[in-house]
């Protein structure tokens, strides 16, 4: 796998993490099931890149983290968006749609694109 | 910055781990994938293993989660500091605004050693760190023959040298004698006295100078019989013009000539500054070096090197070269011989007031070190009474670091804002220096705060506050905690303790104040001296002014003028008596060669001789003494053999034990009877030794014996000021083209060749008096603060029946001894120190005893009234007040 397609999957990876969080924080277990969940077990973040991933957006003051309870009554970290993570969730949904969108129209096209009109 | 959240104050507590942190983090990761397989039916154990090989290499995840943990508590690290600092920040201004009486003091204490510091540093950095402002300064050297002020060179040897050097690009000179207000600027109203200076063609090119309009000389333009141009100075052309771009190629008049200007000069180029310390240059005119041939040694060289020649080589190239010169090649009878001494023109410029400038350095240093222990007493004292407050903090569980950095922080503050303050006072006091015209001390027009004073501010601002901060913040945080707390704050052991340190440092001020008036003493005296030098004329009471005449007609009208002007001004009621010299002591002069007639020149040539054409009359006007012979007289005219008066050096020199009147010399190539022998004259100041001195006539019919302007000394019993307007209009009745020159006391000659000593009297002399100053309020600190400490005590004795006057011989002899043990250390120091500054004392010794008695008196005396204060305050304690108190 080269570094291009590394960098596309990384911020792929980032975009649904702050998605999952804008319902309530949740720890890192939590967002994998949840990812798997609602792509109807279509994506599985693997756990090698999920808290790696975790911990950056943490650095960059995307998500904060606090030690809570899990619901079976563990120690469990919880993530939740900061007002920062918020604005670059928004961000990033706009830049991803229109990515899809683009790539949506070439792979749908039906006949080769016009000629270029010169100036 | 947003407060820390509420947790974070907590986990530090508990001692935040980010590696065990990540671990917990992942465990819990694989328990809940565990749970949940188990939930799927799965083996307990099995589950695990399916977790773990899901999860794939957990180390390696692992590690980044610390490397990620670590950079993150850093950052977290920092920005708690951070917000201690702040916080330290905001707590220090509110202590000091409830201090505000110690707080004035100490940043009025800082202002002033800083402020003192940052100006001494701008005239430091200009005179001595900065290049000089040219283009790579450092090639730029001056060449000029030994013991000589000004004119140096015959242009004639300087274009031979120019031929024939191989280590300079290029060798330039100026004439050495245009004096100040030389040129009649005519056209506009009366004629207006200006200052020109006659510079070689290539004197711009070779500095690196390029006119901001117009354009340079051409070359033919230093032909002989070329059109007449010159070139404004910028300040010349801002006031005299109103900075109008349009005289460029328009004719000014110049002594009744019609001149093209054709170029402004930059407004960085000052030529005063830099070759002529306290002189201003208005306007520059092409040396016409043909016609200059027969005026001997007026051109003072500048050259630059050749890049990567040193200034070692290009000597040894002049030490070949210029024995060899002619002072002119049409008539080598005349001799030559030089020879020539380089110096770096920046070194040339301020090598002499190196040493001075750093005595004043060392004595600005010595002030803020004064300042500094004067503080760090200061702030012992209050932190002895803060001492409570500080154990409280430190049981409450404040660590030793926190209150240094406390404390640091207080003092930080101070010593900064002592500095933006000593900066506003540096910036005031450097602006006035740069506009002192009558000191003559070179480049400081273009004295400046600039980017390296302000790094230096910081520099000793931050220096200062870590050495009178620290000490005090580590003595506060070592003591016994306990017994602080339990102190009732009388008589204590700690308060002891903080009382021989207090002592300590006030002994320490006395000392370094000693040193400091040691010095300033040493050097008023040697300005004193200076002063009641016997300069061989009387400066008081004479002044002298720039006269115009018209010069054409020749000796015998000039001698008809000349008389005419003398007795028209001697008859102005309150002048006792005039005369006119072309050149006056103290400023310009030039030297021709002297020789008894027959002499051999090549054996053994005598040294260059100063000459002034001066007028029957003018030897008594200025004041000067005639040891043997005779005046000139106005029938002094013989074609055939000329008159020269002597100075006692030279008939010393030419006739050893002789009688030298009526002796036969040859003088600049004609000969002369010695008429008459002058006392010695200190002609270019009063430290310098007078040299070979020798007077014409101004009406001599020896075409070799012309003078270079003419200068009218009177001499009144009035003030000198109150007859300016009367010379004036009779030099006007006579000459009404004469311009409005300044009528100068002869007294401020003397004055601007001493005013560089007088300036650094006065400073030295303003920062002794700070550092007694600070001196006497460290004595009277710890002195105060004593009887404060001591007020139970002395009510005690008071009691059993000591009377006031006991307990106020008590205080001051307590003071005494503190007095005395410092200007003891400060005597001995100085006793060693003062011999560093033994080549700046004139006719004074380093270990000068008057000096020394005087300072340690003046000590004294100041300590004593220091400690008398508090004296008086102790003896008026009520005992039964201090002891019920407390």
């Amino acid at each position: 796998m080269d570094t291009a397609k590394l960098e596309f999957l990384r911020g792929t990876l980032d975009v649904l993490i702050l998605k999952a969080l804008i319902w309530g924080p949740l720890h890192g277990y939590a967002i994998t099931s949840l990812i798997r969940r609602q792509s109807d077990d279509a994506l599985l973040v693997e756990e090698g890149t999920l808290y790696p991933a975790l911990w950056r957006l943490e650095n960059k003051g995307l998500l904060e983290a606090d030690w809570g309870l899990s619901e079976n009554n563990r120690k469990a970290k919880f993530y939740r968006l900061t007002a920062g993570g918020r604005r670059q969730l928004r961000q990033e949904v706009k830049t991803w749609e229109a990515y899809a969108t683009a790539v949506a129209k070439v792979l749908g096209a039906t006949q080769p694109p016009l000629p270029e009109q010169m100036a | 910055m947003s407060p820390i959240p509420l947790w974070r104050r907590y986990d530090r507590l508990l001692g935040l781990d980010p590696s065990a942190d990540v671990k917990d983090e992942l465990r819990f990761h694989i328990e809940s994938k565990v749970d949940e397989l188990v939930g799927k039916g799965w083996s307990r154990e099995d589950a695990r293993k399916e977790a773990e090989r899901q999860f794939g290499n957990i180390l390696a995840v692992q590690h980044v989660g610390e490397r990620i943990g670590e950079h993150m508590d850093r950052r977290r690290r920092f920005s708690d500091y951070w917000a201690d600092t702040v916080r330290d920040f905001r707590f220090t201004l509110r202590t000091l605004r409830r201090d505000a009486g110690f707080t004035v003091i100490a940043i009025l204490i800082l202002t002033l050693a800083i402020g003192a510091n940052i100006s001494v540093f701008a005239v430091v950095n200009t005179l001595l760190l900065r290049p000089l402002p040219f283009p790579d300064a450092h090639q730029l050297v001056r060449l000029h023959r030994k013991d000589l002020k000004a004119g140096d060179f015959s242009t004639d040897a300087m274009q031979s040298f120019q031929q024939q050097t191989k280590s300079f690009q290029q060798v330039t000179g100026y004439f050495a004698f245009s004096g100040p207000d030389d040129v009649k600027l005519t056209g506009h109203g009366q004629p207006q006295p200006v200052t020109g200076m006659m510079v070689a063609g290539n004197f711009f090119p070779t500095l690196g100078i390029t006119p901001v309009l117009g354009r340079d000389f051409t070359a033919e333009e230093t032909l002989k019989n070329s059109r007449p141009v010159a070139l404004l100075s910028y300040p010349f052309w801002k006031r005299q013009y109103a900075a109008d771009a349009s005289i460029v190629g328009k004719t000014i008049g110049l002594d009744g000539t019609q001149v093209t200007v054709v170029g402004v000069l930059p407004d960085t180029f000052d030529f005063g500054a830099v070759f002529a310390p306290g002189t201003r240059v208005d306007l520059f005119t092409p040396a016409i070096l043909g016609d200059m041939e027969d005026w001997g040694n007026t051109m003072a060289l500048v050259g630059r090197l050749k890049p990567g020649v040193t200034l070692g080589r290009a000597q040894a190239e002049a030490a070949l070269i210029f024995p060899k010169l002619l002072m002119n090649n049409k008539h080598p009878e005349n001799g030559g011989k030089y020879d020539a001494t380089l110096d770096g023109l920046k070194d040339y410029v301020s090598g002499k007031l190196r040493q001075s400038l750093i005595v004043l350095w060392c004595a600005v240093g010595m002030i803020l070190l004064i300042a500094c222990v004067n503080l760090s007493n200061l702030l012992l004292a209050r932190a002895a009474a803060r001492a409570r407050e500080f154990a409280m903090r430190t049981a409450l569980g404040a660590g030793r670091t926190r209150i240094v950095r406390q404390l640091l922080t207080e003092s930080l503050v101070l010593s900064l804002s002592g500095a933006v303050l000593g900066l506003a006072m540096a910036w005031a006091v450097v602006a006035w220096l740069a506009h002192q015209e009558s000191i003559a001390l070179p480049l400081l027009s273009s004295l400046r705060i600039d980017s390296a004073s302000l790094a230096w501010t910081l520099l000793i601002a931050v220096a200062a506050s870590l050495f009178f901060g620290l000490a005090p913040g580590l003595r506060l945080t070592s003591g016994n905690l306990q017994s602080v707390l339990a102190d009732n704050g009388a008589g204590s052991g700690q308060s002891g303790r903080h009382d021989r340190v207090r002592s300590t440092l006030a002994v320490s001020e006395i000392a370094l104040a000693c040193v400091l008036l040691v010095g300033a003493g040493l050097l008023l005296r040697s300005f004193l001296h200076v002063l009641d030098v016997d300069l061989g004329f009387e400066p008081s009471r004479a002044a002298a002014i720039s006269v115009s005449y018209d010069d054409t007609g020749g000796v015998a009208k000039r001698g008809v003028t000349l008389q005419q002007i003398i007795q028209r001004i001697e008859q102005i009621p309150g002048v006792e008596t005039a005369g006119i010299s072309d050149e006056l002591p103290m400023s310009a002069n030039r030297t021709w060669g002297i020789a008894p007639k027959g002499w051999d020149y090549k054996k053994q040539p005598f040294p260059d001789t100063f000459v002034y054409v001066v007028t029957p009359g003018y030897l008594h006007a200025i004041g000067m003494r005639i040891v043997a012979g005779r005046d000139f007289t106005w029938g002094d005219n013989d074609k055939n053999l000329g008159a020269v008066i002597i100075n006692e050096t030279v008939a010393r020199g030419m006739w050893p034990g002789q009688d030298a009147v009526g002796k036969i010399a040859n003088v600049n190539g004609s000969d002369a009877r010695v008429i008459g022998v002058v006392g010695d004259v200190h002609e270019t100041s009063a430290e310098t030794a007078a040299g070979w001195q020798m007077y014409v006539s101004q009406i001599a019919p020896q075409p070799q014996f012309g003078p270079v302007g003419a200068n009218l000394v009177i001499r009144t019993k009035l003030p000198p000021a109150s007859l300016g307007s009367a010379v004036m209009t009779v030099l006007r009745e006579i000459n009404p083209q004469q311009p409005a020159n300044e009528f100068k006391p002869i007294q401020m000659l003397v004055d601007h060749a001493s005013s560089p000593r007088r300036f650094f009297v006065i400073l030295v002399g303003a920062f002794a008096s700070l550092g007694l100053l600070l001196a006497a309020l460290g004595i009277y600190g710890v002195i105060s603060y004593s009887v404060t400490q001591r007020t139970q005590e002395i009510g005690i004795r008071m009691a059993l029946g000591a009377t006031s006057s006991q307990v106020q011989l008590r205080i001051i002899a307590k003071t005494l001894r503190l007095a005395l043990i410092g200007v003891f250390v400060g005597a001995i120091a100085s006793f060693f120190l003062s011999r560093a500054i033994a080549a700046l004392l004139f006719n004074t010794a380093p270990t000068d005893p008057v000096t020394f008695a005087a300072m340690v008196l003046i000590l004294g005396l100041v300590a004593l009234l220091a400690g008398f204060v508090p004296a008086r305050r102790a003896s008026r304690i009520n005992p039964i007040q201090a002891l019920r108190n407390n």
